[in-house]
Order: structure tokens, then sequence, then C-alpha cells
């Protein structure tokens, strides 16, 4: 169906509202930052209007690199987890019951609900010497005595990737679900095992979601500031960690929003260049 | 034995019986439809012969080799569905080559396998098209292509052109016979269209509520249906009750023929005439009485409507053959012993 384009400016009305809001909250606040990101910074935490790029100088440096590379790389490796583990997981549960379907979903929706805070909390437990899983694998033989398994990077992944998985499971569900299920038994049919069929044929066939999903899931891991603090040593703290410390505790405004802006402009390009590769795949 | 097998093949969903005692042979070379209403269990049957779903109940045999728990992916098969289920991510070529590939043929056969196929469905450079550039005729011949890259043991059709329009389904029809004919392939239809079937089969099964009701070639199915239902699915017919008395006369709607015979010792039975095989004449002499009630006069054919007692039966004729009827006007109908189907009530 072809909508008619907007005549009159009264036809853009609708329009007002969102935009507004996006404004308001959204482009000035990020303009502020932008410009905070070139002010001179006062002794006593206040700030005063100037141009200058030493905020920007201040991050050139091996330290800055390193954690930024960092950061990029935990992103990645949650978001590579995530897509490894839902797209399975959430195949199948295309293909259950539709109660148990509605069961699943209902479940991945709570842990939507629960806080970071409350997530990092419970892995720390979890993953404690005292009161962790570590105790059921005594219990069960396997281990000779409980240990702690946190601090460590294992940890923060842990919970930086169970953080995401409702929302990849979530974004891949509709796709999964309008993908014709005659595919995958008409590649069973021309000779491919069920394993096979399910990464020549359901795994190429969503090509673009999957894309799609990493992307979402890597810029929402690159912004988790606390289950790094809380599950990780400081050699696993991100840019976001530093940039609260900057902030909050150092009350560094202008370098937080260097290195804030810093971060999108790294994020921004790295978006770029997965989309345009993913356009490349496809004309090729 | 080479060819195909089903012995006493059973499927049950729960308390429901979709499939239920099937037994059949379709030698090698065959080309099989399996025609009924929906839900008569047809598909049900493909989908096991293909091993999508498994029989709860018998064994299916495949050139003497027991199948019936080899995995799909293990029997060689090749299979169109009524989506047609072309890989939207894969090209034309890519789509046919998917078998091929899959089975680790070298890249210069399974071009060169491409380029035959495609010959033989007529879309010679379409190889590098993506599926969806296709028309729907079109993707229909590549689905048939890539489910025989392989040579396929078997060729399983599932409704396979059902969403073409009348006249592209028709000229399919012939294509895919011709094409069967050609390789010599053993291949299974499953339709509810009759004159697909009639069309296309060597052997026609009628099935319904999960049972094969006739098994036969598609004229014995239409001059010999083996009951009520076959001869009512099968084309149009004209069913009506007939009983004899204990010396053999028979009568139809209460009036006597002369020179049917229902067989000894059957009393009561049901006689099915096709409309082309009623003749129509003037009153009285043998004939049953009637009364014209509608004329269908549809050019090249003539389906006279008749009133006999309270039932009405459907006469079609050519023009030419036709006697010269209208609304209203008493007539005698014949009923000529050789084209008369008697069915057990």
């Amino acid at each position: 169906m072809r909508r008619e384009a907007p005549q009159k400016i009264g036809d853009y009305a609708p329009l007002f509202f969102p935009a507004m809001m996006l404004i308001v909250f959204f482009v000035v606040p990020f303009a502020t930052m932008i410009a905070v990101s070139f002010f001179q910074r006062q002794q006593g935490g206040f700030y005063v209007p100037a141009f200058e790029l030493s905020n920007y100088q201040r991050f050139l440096s091996l330290f800055f690199a390193n954690v930024l590379g960092f950061s990029l790389m935990l992103a990645v490796t949650v978001a590579i987890c995530c897509i490894v583990l839902a797209v399975p997981f959430t195949y199948l549960l295309t293909r259950m019951a539709r109660k148990v379907q509605i069961a699943w979903l209902v479940a991945l929706l709570s842990v939507l609900s629960l806080s970071e805070v409350i997530i990092g909390f419970a892995w720390s437990t979890l993953f404690s010497r005292t009161a962790g899983i570590t105790n059921l694998l005594v219990m069960a033989g396997i281990m000779s005595e409980a240990k702690a398994l946190l601090p460590s990077f294992g940890a923060v992944l842990t919970g930086m990737v169970y953080q995401a998985f409702p929302y990849t499971v979530l974004v891949l569900y509709p796709a999964l679900v309008r993908l014709d299920p005659t595919l995958t038994e008409a590649a069973r049919t021309l000779g491919a095992s069920p394993i096979k069929a399910f990464f020549t044929v359901v795994v190429p066939a969503l090509r673009n979601t999957i894309t799609a999903t990493l992307i979402m899931v890597f810029i929402f891991a690159l912004g988790s500031y606390l289950l790094p603090q809380l599950l990780g040593r400081p050699q696993h703290w991100t840019l976001s960690v530093l940039i609260t410390d900057q902030a909050i505790y150092q009350s560094n405004m202008p370098f937080a929003a260097a290195m804030a802006v810093f971060l999108v402009l790294v994020t921004l390009g790295l978006v770029a260049l997965t989309v345009i590769a993913g356009r490349k795949g496809e004309a090729a | 034995m080479s060819g195909l097998a089903l012995n006493n093949v059973t499927k049950e969903f729960g308390t429901f019986t979709a499939v239920n005692n099937v037994e059949l042979t379709v030698p090698h070379g065959t080309f099989v439809c399996m025609l009924g209403p929906s839900g008569c269990g047809k598909t049900t049957l493909l989908r096991m012969i293909a091993g999508l779903d498994l029989p709860t109940g018998g064994a299916i045999n495949l050139d003497g080799e027991d199948i019936t728990h080899v995995p799909t992916h293990k029997r060689n098969l090749g299979m169109v569905f009524q989506s047609l289920a072309l890989f939207p991510h894969l090209t034309v070529g890519e789509n046919i080559a998917y078998p091929l590939r899959i089975r680790g043929a070298p890249k210069e056969d399974q071009k060169k396998r491409v380029d035959e196929l495609l010959a033989m469905i007529h879309l010679s450079g379409y190889s590098d098209r993506p599926v969806s550039k296709l028309s729907g005729g079109q993707r229909q011949r590549v689905a048939i292509a890539r489910a025989l890259a392989i040579s396929p043991k078997l060729f399983l059709l599932d409704e396979p052109l059902s969403a073409l329009d009348a006249k592209l389904r028709e000229a399919m029809q012939v294509e895919l016979r011709q094409l069967q004919q050609q390789l010599g392939i053993t291949t299974i239809v499953v339709t509810h269209d009759q004159r697909e079937a009639m069309t296309m089969a060597d052997t026609v099964v009628v099935m319904k509520g999960g049972e094969i009701r006739q098994a036969a070639s598609p004229i014995e199915i239409y001059r010999r249906p083996a009951d009520t239902f076959v001869a009512d699915f099968i084309g149009s017919t004209n069913l009506l009750e007939a009983e004899a008395d204990s010396t053999g006369h028979v009568t139809v709607l209460g009036q006597p023929v002369s020179g049917v015979s229902l067989g000894a010792d059957t009393r009561k039975a049901t006689l099915s005439i096709r409309p082309e095989d009623i003749h129509l004449t003037a009153p009285g002499d043998g004939a049953l009485s009637g009364t014209v009630t509608f004329v269908r006069d549809l050019g090249g054919t003539i389906e006279t409507f008749v009133d006999i007692a309270g039932r009405q039966i459907v006469a079609v004729s050519t023009p030419r053959a036709r006697p010269e009827v209208t609304v209203g006007q008493p007539v005698g109908v014949v009923l000529l012993p050789d084209v008369c189907v008697v069915l057990a009530k």
C-alpha cells in the first residue's frame, strides 16, 4: 500500500510531539555534553565556558586506548555470546507449543524488569566462595573445595550476557516466528541433517536480523557500567565505568563529556562499518 | 521388489487416526496421484513417505529396503512443497545446487548439473537471479528442478500447482507429466484437484478418512468406481437407488428397467451413471419417465436436468446428439446396462 505524501503543514502534526520530546530530552542534553567537552575545568569541581582541546588530548594516551579497546572487545564478546545462545534457543522456542512459548517469554520479560544492581549482586552471590554455585559442585563431588569465581572476566561476561539475553531473544523472536517452517523441512528432504539445515538455511535466511541484533546488543553492552565494577577487577572496567568515575567521583565534567563524545563517535563508526560490510556481503 | 511399498501404514495423532492401515504398492517409474478431500490423510501419508512424520504403525519399503525409520536426509528424495519453500537467501542457481552442495559435490559438477536442469525447465540464463524476481510459474519450475537435482529415487509433490492460476496450472500439469515420463522417475503427487489427477497419473489413489477407497488407473476409476464416494468425488455422476425383486427384475426410483442386473443375491444397490452416458428419448418404451426442469446450454455441451419421481438427474450431451427438449416436457431416460455401475449400498 502506498501512502499519500503529506500535503499541508497540519499533516505533520502527529510528528510534533515526538520531535519535541527528542529535541528537549536528547538533542539539547547531547549538544550540552558536546559543548561541555570543550570547557575548562576549575579546581573544586566547576567548569567555565571555553574552547580547548586539552580534554581530548588527555584522552589520547595508552591507558585510555587500552580501556577503550577492552570496552569494545567486551561489548563485541557479549554480543556474540548472546547471538550464539539466543539464535538456537529462539529457533527451538518458536517450534514449541504456544503455551510453552508464552511461559518462556513471560520469564524472559521478568528478567528485563530486574535492575542492573540486582543482577550484579545476585551473580556476585552466585559466584562467591561461601554461598556460590561451586558449593553445589563440591556436593556433587566434581570439585574438591569451594572457591570464588569473582572478580574475573568470566563473571563480568556472564552477568552482562545474562542481562542482554532477554533483549536478544525478544528482538529475534518475531523474525524467527515468521520464518517458513517448510524451509527446514525442504532442506531435510534435499539431504541436509537437521543441524546442517539450521546452519545452511535458518541462519543465512536471518542474516539481516542477526546483524541488527548484534549491533543492538553491542551498543547495549557498551553502556554497562555497574556490572564490570561489581563482578570484575579494575582492569575489567569499561570506558563507561571511567566516565561515571570522572563525572561523579572526580567531578571532572569536561573530561567525562569528552570521553562520552569519543565513545559515541567510535560506536557510530563501528556500526556504520558493520552496515557497509553487510551491504557488500549482500551485493556479492 | 523395485519401487515403493506401504505395508499397513498407520498414523495416529492422539486419539485421531489420520492414516489408517494403508496398503499400497507403487512400481518403479509410476506416476501416482493421491486424491481426496482436505483432511483425508493424503498429505500425512506423503510426509511419512518423505520421513517428515513417523508412522505409528506399519512399514515403508523402498526398493526392497525398509526405510520406515531412516531419517529424511538419508532417503535421497526430491520433494516439492505447497509453499515451494525456495530458499530466499539463495539465487536460482544456488537453490538448485543446494542438494549437491550439501552432499559435497565438486563446484564444476554442481555448475554443470545446474545448467542441465535450467535447460530442462526452460530457464537457461536465470542462474544468478534472486528467486524473489521470478514469476509464480518460474518459481514452480525452480522448485521442481531443485528436487530433481540429485536424480532422486522418489519424487514427491504436495499440492504443487495449487498456487498457480488455472491456465498456468493446466500447462504445468502437462509439463510435469512429460518430464516424469522423460526421466522415468517414481512420482507421487498429492492433490485435491481431480482434473489434475486424471491428467497426470498412471494410478489414482482416492482417499477418504485416512483410508484408501480405490487405487486404479484414471479411466478405471472413472468408469468403474469402487463405491459411491469415489463415483461422486471423481467427475460428476448420477446416483440412483435400485431394488431387485426375488426374480431379478430391477426397479429404479420405483420404475422398472430392463437389462440391468444388480448381481445375484443383491436386493438393494446404488447405480452410478455418468451424465454423458444418459440418453434422452421419447417417453415410454422401457425408459424411466421424467420431466425436464432446466436446460443449461454451454455451447459446446448441453446439460439437461430431468426430474424423475422427485429426484433430479443430469444428462450431458453435445448439441448435435441431443433431441430437442424444452423445460416442462416429459422425456424418457434410457439407462444402458453397460454404463451403469452397480455399487453396494
